[in-house]
């Protein structure tokens, strides 16, 4: 069973502290909702995890299973099991969406689908989100819709089975029907109980569709508050106010 | 065509057929600038000794005629005037021509292949016409490979309602001097489509340029151009729209790695008083793959008339963009992969407009040999 563990996580960007003193640890078979306001540095702690070359960890420790995670590169990261959905898919321009999906589902194998299971499961994956066949030909991410961006990065999500999933705001900008849609892929990646998820968002309304086991508030670099899904109802009604007047 | 209505800021004060109008560059001009005029090897100021061999060989369609002609034959010199000096030098010292001939209406059943191999030696002078008649296709691929010193020109006259694809690969050895102008005379609703690859080479300076005699003309300039330590690789493409409802777009695009890797690219269009409803795009990207490496791109579009279908041109050179990489890697890809295959993304919009199988196989193995190394 794999642990991601967080421990006194400093980041900076710029020479500027962002994350001060980050502490979470997410399990297989958990759901953990990471909540905060605008700005508290919720994608920072996803992107220093992932490895992102901007963002200079100034101390503390990231393990999966026991593997320093900040000693390896970005590719060994998503290797060793840690995924990361984007907030903003960049779009690559002349690099096609099956071809990228296949170099990516090569790497983290270690060998090469062939190629009609893999077309298989590709279709599979598409018609579970969803997601019209005609984008497998289309450029990365290029043209997407905020939405079509999203379930794409989902679809990753279960191409790639990571040990452990952060999902940065993928519910944001999604209508409801698309919100159900990505929620449902959260879900099947979930199900099998062998798998943990950090799920960043800003509002509660995902909430609904994917239940969390644990909610942190995020604030002012740090986690603040923790509990359980009774946590999100209480931000629902009250907001995030008394937390960033804390930290201000 | 008249030389006095030449637009003033557009280069090229003269075009002549005649050696001694052109006066040895010197580098300060316009025109050389760019050029490092010492790995000229002398083509530019008469010094190039000419004792050097380049084996011109012409795998032709069954629909095509090829000749080898002398310098009085009268296709020659027809659709171009020479208009810097190495491309006189070049007209005034080649000694036999090639004509291709693509018969009016006549579909070509398989490209025409036209191979230019490098024996070595001194400099080399040559010319080639092709000739599409109306309503005739064709396509016609020039393969340049091997060790030379060579300058030509090209001649393209493509006839009213015919269409001509041309690529030419510029696959030199490490050592060859090429320096060459395309030119391509387009008549009525004809169109033209060049492909050009330049990865081989110490000096590669190549010059298409389009001229128009008709409404409803097309021309497509695409260039993909490798540039490695040390080399030197020039385009300057100059269109030249002079009558009304004609196109024209170019696209360009190139990496460059290691020291002292240097691409140019000048792009010149003119869209004159008479061109009314001209609709134009020019674009180059370079991608700096290394420090030490250097690109120059300089477009020009200058628009003498208010009635412009459409018109602009975009440059950009820059490195590979972090964030692709991050995207990539963050999926599993490792970083040599991820690069790979950003930069076959950058060209690949270029290469699948290369109509023909197996020069579209030879351009992406090119590139991925460019990738390897
Ligand atoms: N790449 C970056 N460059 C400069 N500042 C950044 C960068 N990323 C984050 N920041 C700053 O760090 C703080 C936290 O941002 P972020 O992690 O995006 O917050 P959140 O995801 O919670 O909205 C903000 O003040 C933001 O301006
Ligand atoms: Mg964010």
């Amino acid at each position: 069973m794999s642990t991601l563990e967080i421990r006194d996580l400093h980041v900076a960007v710029e020479d500027k502290e962002i994350l001060r003193g980050v502490n979470l640890t997410v399990r297989a078979g958990e759901t953990h909702a990471l909540m905060g306001p605008n700005g508290s540095g919720k994608s920072t702690l996803a992107y220093a995890v992932a490895g992102h070359p901007k963002y200079t960890i100034t101390s503390g420790t990231v393990t999966l299973d026991g593997e320093d995670v900040l000693s390896m590169s970005v590719d060994e990261r998503a290797r060793a099991g840690l995924f990361l959905a984007m907030q903003y898919p960049v779009e690559v321009p002349g690099v096609s969406v099956s071809n990228f999906l296949r170099s990516a589902v090569t790497a983290v194998r270690g060998e090469a689908p062939k190629l009609r299971v893999f077309t298989k499961e590709l279709k599979e994956g598409m018609d579970a989100l969803s997601i019209d066949p005609a984008f497998a030909q289309r450029n990365l991410n290029e043209g997407f819709s905020g939405g079509e961006k999203k379930r794409h990065e989902i679809l990753q999500l279960e191409l790639l089975k990571p040990k452990i999933a952060i999902l940065d705001e993928t519910d944001s900008g999604l209508d409801v029907d698309a919100l159900r849609v990505v929620s449902e892929g959260v879900n099947r990646f979930g199900a099998s109980g062998e798998t943990g998820v950090l799920l960043i968002t800003h509002y509660t309304r995902i909430l609904r569709y994917v239940k969390p086991d644990f909610v942190h508030v995020f604030a002012g670099g740090r986690v603040v508050e923790e509990g359980g899904p009774e946590l999100a109802d209480q931000l629902e009604a009250e907001g995030y106010e008394r937390y960033t007047k804390a930290t201000a | 065509m008249g030389l006095d209505s030449k637009p003033s800021s557009t280069l090229h004060g003269t075009a002549s057929h005649d050696l001694a109008d052109f006066p040895v560059p010197t580098g300060r001009e316009e025109n050389w600038r760019f050029t490092p005029l010492s790995r000229l090897r002398g083509l530019h100021d008469g010094t190039a000794a000419g004792s050097g061999t380049v084996v011109v060989n012409v795998d032709a369609a069954p629909e095509v005629t090829v000749e080898t002609v002398g310098r009085d034959d009268p296709r020659i010199g027809r659709a171009f005037v020479p208009a810097d000096r190495v491309s006189a030098q070049a007209f005034t010292s080649f000694e036999k021509a090639t004509v291709i001939t693509v018969p009016k209406e006549a579909v070509t059943t398989r490209p025409t292949v036209v191979t230019l191999r490098g024996e070595g030696g001194g400099a080399v002078y040559g010319h080639v016409v092709v000739a599409v008649e109306p309503l005739a296709e064709a396509v016609v691929v020039f393969d340049h490979q091997g060790s030379a010193v060579y300058a030509d020109n090209v001649e393209f006259v493509v006839g009213d309602g015919a269409t001509l694809k041309v690529v030419s690969l510029q696959d030199w050895a490490d050592d060859a001097v090429h320096v060459s102008q395309h030119h391509a005379h387009l008549g009525k609703d004809a169109t033209y489509k060049s492909f050009v690859v330049t990865l081989g080479g110490d000096l590669v300076r190549l010059s298409p340029s389009v001229s128009y005699t008709g409404r409803g003309a097309d021309a497509d300039l695409s260039g993909l151009y490798f540039a490695d330590a040390g080399q030197h690789i020039e385009h300057r493409l100059l269109v030249d729209h002079t009558v009304p409802d004609c196109r024209s777009n170019v696209d360009y695009r190139g990496a460059l790695q290691g020291d002292d890797a240097h691409a140019v690219w000048i792009g010149d269009v003119i869209i004159r008083v008479e061109a009314t409803g001209t609709d134009t795009y020019e674009l180059n990207r370079n991608l700096l793959l290394t420090d030490g490496a250097r690109a120059d791109s300089v477009p020009n579009l200058e628009i003498l008339t208010g009635e412009v279908a459409g018109a602009g041109h975009a440059s950009a050179s820059g490195r590979l963009d972090d964030e692709h990489l991050f995207y990539l890697q963050a999926r599993g890809i490792p970083y040599d992969e991820a690069r790979r295959l950003v930069i076959r993304g950058f060209f690949a919009q270029l290469i699948q407009k290369i109509e023909v199988d197996e020069i579209r196989e030879r351009v992406l193995g090119a590139v991925e040999a460019e990738l390897g190394s």
